[in-house]
């Protein structure tokens, strides 16, 4: 089973994204800032990263340069979600290293689109 | 709705798209023909029927028409179709046009643009295809949808089903809160008005045709009809391509499927009229005549 980390400081929204993520057949571990999910990563590297840009105590852009400078960090596909939706913002997202990017309001379509997008689905 | 009603309106879409509607169909017909109504300033849709039954009431005919054969669309709907125009139309069409250096591609039922810019997006990322000429022409039966399709604007959802954020980084402005496609995809791609019951033989031919999902909603003499006449458009060594749950099956001979591509066809070329066609190359899978 695929396993997918959730990273939003919103619980209803990592809600939202643990349901619809379930009916694709992942496995959710959920985090609600930065430095939490770098734990969780250091604890066991996921396949995939659903990742929000505005939090407390580590932003996701801030996360997503850890991760991808960590031993094995390089290998998780990491879709960021969040509201920043101009083009500024994406392309700072895709140089640091994501592999998609959802613009919220999201649904489930969005989400299965950008995971197969990067072959996760 | 009555049973009258629902009728006098399957007849009319028959008549004016070849839309054949089911009987159990009647929710979708009150779901899209609702909205028409109101403005048409009916309270019901049986007095829609009553208004469309009067005279001088061929506006609303084409309203209604138009309303009922709208289709949901995507940027790179289904994906397959999009990986063989990319995997095997474009590289076989590069050997057998290399000299005109030009490829015609028709987007027959077009919806609201996405198909026929994507195939757009999809050649413009072909370096090898520097200098090449290309005619991508895109058809829908409703004006409404091919006027959206021009503006190429599309909102925020739109351009979050199926297009990679890499294609939208590279091909799209933001406009407000919508995402518009830049100048030289736009001009790719030349819309057009059209139904397919009527001859559109002044189309000229094409290397490949896209008509997807539209021919289920047809009966079966009028897939013929159509089929055949989009046969006459398609150059022989050219490529016809179908929706994810459409075939050719019960059609008579004009396409054949090409082997191991499906949803890809070409069309069937007969014996006495050529030599037999050696479909795929034991290789790289490309069509060699």
């Amino acid at each position: 089973m695929k396993r997918c980390l959730i990273i939003d400081d919103s619980s209803v929204i990592r809600k939202v994204a643990r349901r619809i993520l379930e009916g694709f057949g992942f496995a959710i571990t959920e985090a609600s800032d930065g430095r939490q999910a770098l734990d969780a990563c250091m604890k066991e590297m996921p396949d995939a990263i659903l990742l929000d840009w505005n939090m407390p105590v580590m932003d996701g852009y801030e996360f997503l340069r850890a991760l991808r400078a960590m031993p094995g960090g390089d290998r998780p596909k990491v879709v960021f979600c969040t509201t920043e939706n101009d083009l500024a913002h994406i392309a700072r997202a895709m140089h640091a290293g994501a592999d998609e990017y959802i613009m919220k309001p999201f649904d489930k379509e969005i989400v299965e689109a950008k995971f197969q997008e990067v072959g996760l689905i | 709705m009555s049973p009258q009603d629902y009728e006098f309106l399957c007849k009319l879409l028959k008549e004016r798209s070849g839309l054949v509607l089911a009987p159990d169909k009647q929710y979708l017909v009150e779901s899209r023909l609702l909205p028409v109504a109101r403005k048409a300033g009916c309270d019901t849709l049986e007095a829609l029927v009553r208004k469309l039954k009067a005279p001088g009431s061929e506006p609303l005919k084409v309203e209604v028409t138009e309303a009922m054969t709208i289709n949901e669309s995507f940027f790179f709907r289904d994906k397959i179709p999009y990986d063989r125009f990319r995997d095997t139309v474009i590289p076989d069409m590069m050997q057998k046009r290399a000299v005109q250096r030009k490829l015609r591609i028709w987007s027959a039922a077009c919806s609201t643009g996405q198909e026929p810019y994507s195939l757009a997006m999809m050649l413009d990322g072909f370096s090898t295809l520097a200098g090449w000429q290309f005619d991508i022409i895109a058809t829908d039966i409703s004006n409404d949808v091919l006027d959206k399709a021009r503006s190429g604007s599309y909102s925020q959802f739109e351009v979050q089903r199926g297009l990679p954020i890499s294609m939208l980084m590279q091909h799209f402005e933001q406009v407000g809160d919508q995402w518009r496609l830049s100048a030289k995809i736009r001009k790719m791609v030349q819309f057009r008005q059209l139904n397919l019951l009527t001859d559109f033989s002044i189309l000229g031919q094409f290397d490949a045709v896209f008509c997807r999902n539209v021919l289920i909603y047809f009966d079966q003499p009028t897939k013929v009809d159509v089929l055949t006449r989009i046969r006459q458009r398609l150059a022989p060594d050219g490529y016809f391509v179908l929706g994810a749950a459409e075939t050719v099956v019960g059609v008579g001979d004009l396409f054949s499927p090409v082997p191991d591509k499906r949803g890809l066809y070409c069309p069937t070329v007969k014996r006495e009229a050529a030599p037999k066609l050696a479909l795929v190359s034991a290789s790289g899978g490309q069509r060699v005549a």
